[in-house]
């Protein structure tokens, strides 16, 4: 997993409440077997008219925010479906930190595993920096993960709060699953002991077809 | 912990393999159900590591989103869609590489994940399960803790069977007293979202209890715990009874004999304790519920059929002003509007909300001698082969037929739209499914979510109707 350090670059704004990611990104992304250009997917619906035209509006549309790799975004985005095709479609084009009041719990942990940083932030900051990035000549700013802040094109930091570990993971870019892994012992073990108590969690294979 | 306890925790606790280090704890999971669309990148990189699935026998593999609802004896080669027929040959292929159970295609149990879980026994009481998709938040009717999972995770449980996750919250929702005639488990989940907002359940599992919840079947259960996904929750659990373990007996993959009644002497262990604390809590009055309906663009955007459209300048701030705004112009409605009236273009009905058996029953009830009248296209997707072959057993694909409803083969067909079933821009929907999301159903569709009963009252009458009025 890439480490995530500190960002600077364009931040866009997405003032909407219960994004969800479907809007993210859309179900005809989801038959590829391939993570390739689903950039090109994020916000479909939003960045492309009926005829698959860029929708001129649209921030992701607009320079400088074509380019932005920060986005502010409103309370619980990434509500709905598991699709880890979102965190995949913003970092495919190039979104690597979304700021917003909440988040919901599946899109959450999804991005931790792609490097993904998220920022809850109280509703007065992230409006703060909605109003940054809404303004190509104060939309820049800079996340410094270690030092847990945001600095706005001003010059002013803006603190976030983040999990000891889940800070951790990011900055050093675990794997978790070598790391789980190397941990066969304790899962033995448990296996061993929950094999004893309940017996009938083990061993119940589904019948062959015809069986 | 000591004291009383809840569901929650007590399945949590048996569960723990480890508490790390950094507030997590590493969850031993018992059960694994594997689709197309969120497993190719586990399985792909499990082969570039060499490494293999550690629990062949608790997991199961089943295509059931990218597939068509037609012509199904075909199996794979009647897949039209060249990426979706590849994402089901790479299932196989992967299945089949790692020696994970496979149900195909043209098997009678083939079925949306969450519906053939619970039929073939996989779901069980104490234990955990997890499935690459939100709405596996189903199986918790079970008094499973059973959560959706995104594809990372999916690896990780197929190389370890375990999962680091926080400690979710608990959260009760008691629905109190009896539904009324006509009001059925899916107008009480979406009412409940209506109440607690889509949000609401953000970081906590939500233990619904009550007697309005101990009165309903294993469908209806399962169909509430399904939507919690919706309310924000990743599980929903009720605590298994009776009716619980009636449902389970003699299925493929549950214990029998012996096994049985020692499973079964645990799973009357799980209920909550007196006095088991909750760290958010709410009532509702059944008899309050009437039959719901989706008016927006969110789960929680519902109103009762009874109802009217919200006015966005009744809103409490300038950002739901706008949402409701935005959500009333998409779906071509005018505030303070009723909403029964509104004429409908299509009706699904299925899904794993409201694909099981019961759902067929009630649609059918309402559809007996009516006509879907011309111009409206109503479609009912039985959730599983078996869910199929019961309806027709029963007689019920005659009814629908006869009242002009399509029967098709199972699958998740208009409720993600990942197949040909899909909305046209503008194509109003009374959708069965579980989400009314911009675009869900096909780009510009408009979706409105609704019970069985009611979409097969829309679909007969070519628009919104009470269904209580149609069944009195």
């Amino acid at each position: 997993m890439r480490t995530f350090t500190t960002l600077s670059g364009p931040a866009a704004s997405l003032p909407m409440i219960n994004v969800d990611t479907d809007q993210i990104i859309p179900k005809q992304y989801l038959t590829a077997i391939s993570r390739a250009g689903l950039g090109k997917g994020l916000f479909h619906d939003f960045r492309y008219d009926m005829e698959d035209r860029p929708v001129p509006d649209f921030v992701l549309n607009r320079a400088p925010w074509n380019e932005a790799c920060i986005l502010i975004a409103g309370q619980n985005f990434g509500c709905g479906s598991s699709r880890e095709h979102a965190p995949w479609a913003l970092e495919d084009f190039g979104i690597r930190c979304v700021i917003a009041p909440s988040f919901a719990d599946i899109f959450f942990n999804n991005c931790v595993k792609n490097g993904i940083l998220l920022i809850a932030l109280p509703e007065d900051d992230a409006n703060t920096l909605t109003a940054d990035a809404g303004n190509a000549q104060t939309c820049r700013m800079a996340v410094d993960l270690d030092a847990q802040t945001v600095t706005r094109s001003n010059g002013e930091t803006v603190a976030f709060e983040i999990e000891p570990f889940r800070k951790h993971r990011l900055l050093k870019g675990l794997d978790d699953i070598g790391i789980t892994l190397a941990r066969a012992a304790e899962i033995d073990a448990f296996e061993a002991r929950q094999k004893a108590t309940q017996p009938w969690l083990y061993g119940a294979r589904l019948p062959d077809p015809g069986a | 912990m000591t004291g009383p306890k809840t569901l929650f925790d007590k399945i949590w606790e048996s569960h723990v393999v480890a508490e790390n280090d950094d507030g997590t704890t590493l969850l031993y999971i018992d059960r694994h159900l594997v689709h197309e669309v969120t497993s190719w990148t586990g399985f792909e990189r499990m082969a570039e590591d060499g490494r293999g699935v550690r629990r062949a026998d608790a997991t199961v593999a089943v295509p059931d989103h990218s597939i068509p609802t037609r012509n199904r004896a075909a199996g794979v080669a009647g897949i039209g869609d060249p990426l979706g027929r590849g994402q089901v040959e790479a299932l196989l292929a992967n299945c089949e590489r790692f020696g994970v159970p496979l149900i195909p295609l043209t098997d009678v149990r083939q079925g949306i994940v969450h519906i053939i879980g619970p039929e073939q026994g996989l779901t069980l009481p104490g234990a955990t399960l997890v499935c690459g998709d939100s709405h596996t938040a189903t199986h918790g009717a079970f008094g499973c803790l059973a959560f959706g999972i995104g594809s990372s995770e999916v690896e990780h449980v197929l190389a370890t069977q375990t999962l680091n996750q926080k400690r979710p919250r608990n959260m009760r929702i008691a629905v109190a007293g009896d539904l009324p005639a006509g009001v059925t488990a899916k107008d009480m989940i979406l009412a409940i979202i209506g109440v607690i907002g889509t949000a609401g359940g953000t970081g906590h599992v939500v233990e619904y209890a009550g007697p309005a919840i101990r009165a309903l079947s294993m469908e209806g259960r399962m169909t509430v715990c399904n939507m919690t996904i919706e309310g924000g929750a990743r599980a929903g659990l009720i605590a298994p009874d009776e009716t619980t373990f009636a449902y389970l007996e003699g299925r493929p993959m549950v214990p029998a004999g012996a096994a049985w009644e020692q499973a079964l002497a645990h799973w009357r262990t799980l209920a909550s304790d007196e006095g088991a604390t909750y760290d958010k809590e709410a009532t509702i009055e059944a008899r309050d519920i009437a039959p719901q309906i989706t008016w927006g663009t969110s789960p929680e955007d519902v109103i009762p059929v009874t109802g009217r459209t919200p006015d966005p300048a009744a809103a409490p701030d300038e950002m739901r002003s706008q949402a409701i705004a935005q959500a009333l112009d998409y779906m071509a409605l005018a505030p303070d509007t009723p909403i029964e009236g509104v004429a409908v273009d299509r009706v699904f009905i299925g899904s794993c909300t409201n694909g099981r058996i019961e759902d067929m029953r009630a649609a059918a009830a309402v559809a007996e001698g009516r006509k879907v009248p011309a111009g409206v296209g109503a479609m009912v997707v039985p959730g599983s082969g078996l869910v199929k072959r019961q309806a027709e057993e029963e007689g019920l694909d005659r009814i629908f037929l006869e009242a002009g409803f399509e029967w098709r083969d199972p699958g998740c067909s208009m409720c993600i739209a990942m197949n040909d079933d899909k909305l046209g821009p503008g194509e109003r929907c009374a959708s069965t499914s579980n989400r009314n999301f911009k675009g869900r159903q096909g780009r510009g569709g408009r979706t409105h979510l609704v019970s069985p009963a009611m979409a097969a009252a829309a679909a007969v009458s070519g628009r919104f109707v009470d269904v209580r009025d149609l069944l009195a």
